[in-house]
């Protein structure tokens, strides 16, 4: 009973979310708002963190899974994709890589700074 | 026989789940980056689908129920990301930065990249907002007047690269704070990549999952000072 409620409240946020999104015309998707809402309620007192950490680390660990169908449509697209494919491929691999290697180091070196000031 | 596929529901999720377990059993044995769960998951349920002649509409009808959890799950990083919090506050101007730097660092990317392959104004704003979450960058490039089908499959395909190479990334470049590794992987691979995140540890998960919100947010402003470049 106690994991049913969790899910009750994970999904009362959500629902939040999407009434959020409804209504502001912003092009933010309702489980960005979703999240958002549930740190307020964190960080207020609203919601206790033992009242749904069982079903969101639940969820979290089974995240990767969500994604399962979406790829899979992704043969839908294939059509589209094919005239774009070549500089489609290079794009996404050598930006992806340049998003990860600046955000990661500059994160770190800017980290590392802080720690010697603090010394 | 191919009528029974077309009529139980269960048909999506279980391939979807047997699949992600053939690849937890690969990874487990041969301790490959490429052998992402995810990514084999996505090849088995497409393989057996080519295979008993089961299209994407049939195999979604079951399907969709693994994709109702995914808006309750994001909403569920704010428990990680919660209990990090101190983490955040004291990192906050390395995180800002971080993310900002990566950011720009893409967007300048896909914009040398789209000159150099002569892209027209449509293909290059299509590709703008490719490393944020989904419903962000639809939006996004739907404001901008691009191809939003293709907007959609190259966010998943950079997630799952992201997935994927991150490992490598980081061993390459000696990224090796945890909070650092997070930011990348969400700012990099949105949703997807925080899933490979929250794999690495908890501080990873939760910088992950605030990447994702903050970098949907400076992207939208981003993309829109970028977008008239080409």
């Amino acid at each position: 009973m106690k994991l049913l409620k969790q899910f009750m409240l994970i999904l009362l946020v959500s629902l939040v979310g999407e009434l959020l999104k409804a209504l502001l015309p912003l092009p933010v998707p309702a489980s960005v708002y979703g999240l958002a809402l549930m740190l307020g309620c964190l960080c207020l007192g609203w919601i206790k963190v033992e009242q749904v950490d069982k079903a969101a680390d639940f969820l979290i660990e089974i995240m990767p899974i969500m994604f399962i169908p979406a790829a899979v449509g992704l043969t839908e697209a294939w059509d589209s994709l094919k005239p774009m494919l070549l500089p489609l491929a290079v794009v996404i691999l050598l930006t992806t890589v340049l998003v990860m290697a600046v955000t990661g180091i500059t994160a770190q070196q800017m980290m590392k700074k802080g720690e010697k000031h603090h010394e | 026989m191919s009528d029974f596929w077309t009529d139980t529901l269960f048909f999506g999720g279980v391939i979807s789940l047997l699949g992600y377990e053939v690849g937890l059993l690969l990874k487990k044995r041969f301790r490959l980056a490429v052998l992402n769960p995810l990514l084999i998951a996505v090849c088995c349920v497409i393989a057996v689908n080519k295979l008993l002649g089961v299209d994407y509409e049939t195999y979604n009808q079951g399907g969709q129920y693994l994709s109702y959890l995914l808006t309750p799950a994001t909403v569920c990083l704010a428990v990680p990301l919660y209990r990090q919090l101190s983490l955040l506050k004291q990192n906050w101007k390395a995180i800002v930065c971080g993310l900002s730097a990566g950011i720009v660092a893409g967007a300048v990317g896909i914009l040398a990249l789209s000159k150099l392959f002569g892209l027209s104004h449509e293909q290059y704003v299509t590709l703008l907002p490719k490393s944020v979450t989904t419903a962000i960058g639809m939006g996004i490039s739907q404001e901008l007047g691009g191809l939003v089908a293709i907007t959609t499959a190259t966010i998943i395909i950079t997630g799952i690269l992201g997935n994927v190479i991150a490992e490598a990334v980081f061993a390459l470049f000696r990224i090796r704070h945890p909070v650092a590794r997070g930011l990348a992987l969400g700012n990099a691979a949105h949703a997807i990549g925080t899933a490979k995140a929250m794999e690495l540890g908890e501080v990873e998960g939760a910088m992950s999952s605030l990447a994702i919100a903050v970098a949907g947010i400076l992207t939208v402003v981003s993309a829109s000072v970028f977008a008239p470049l080409l």
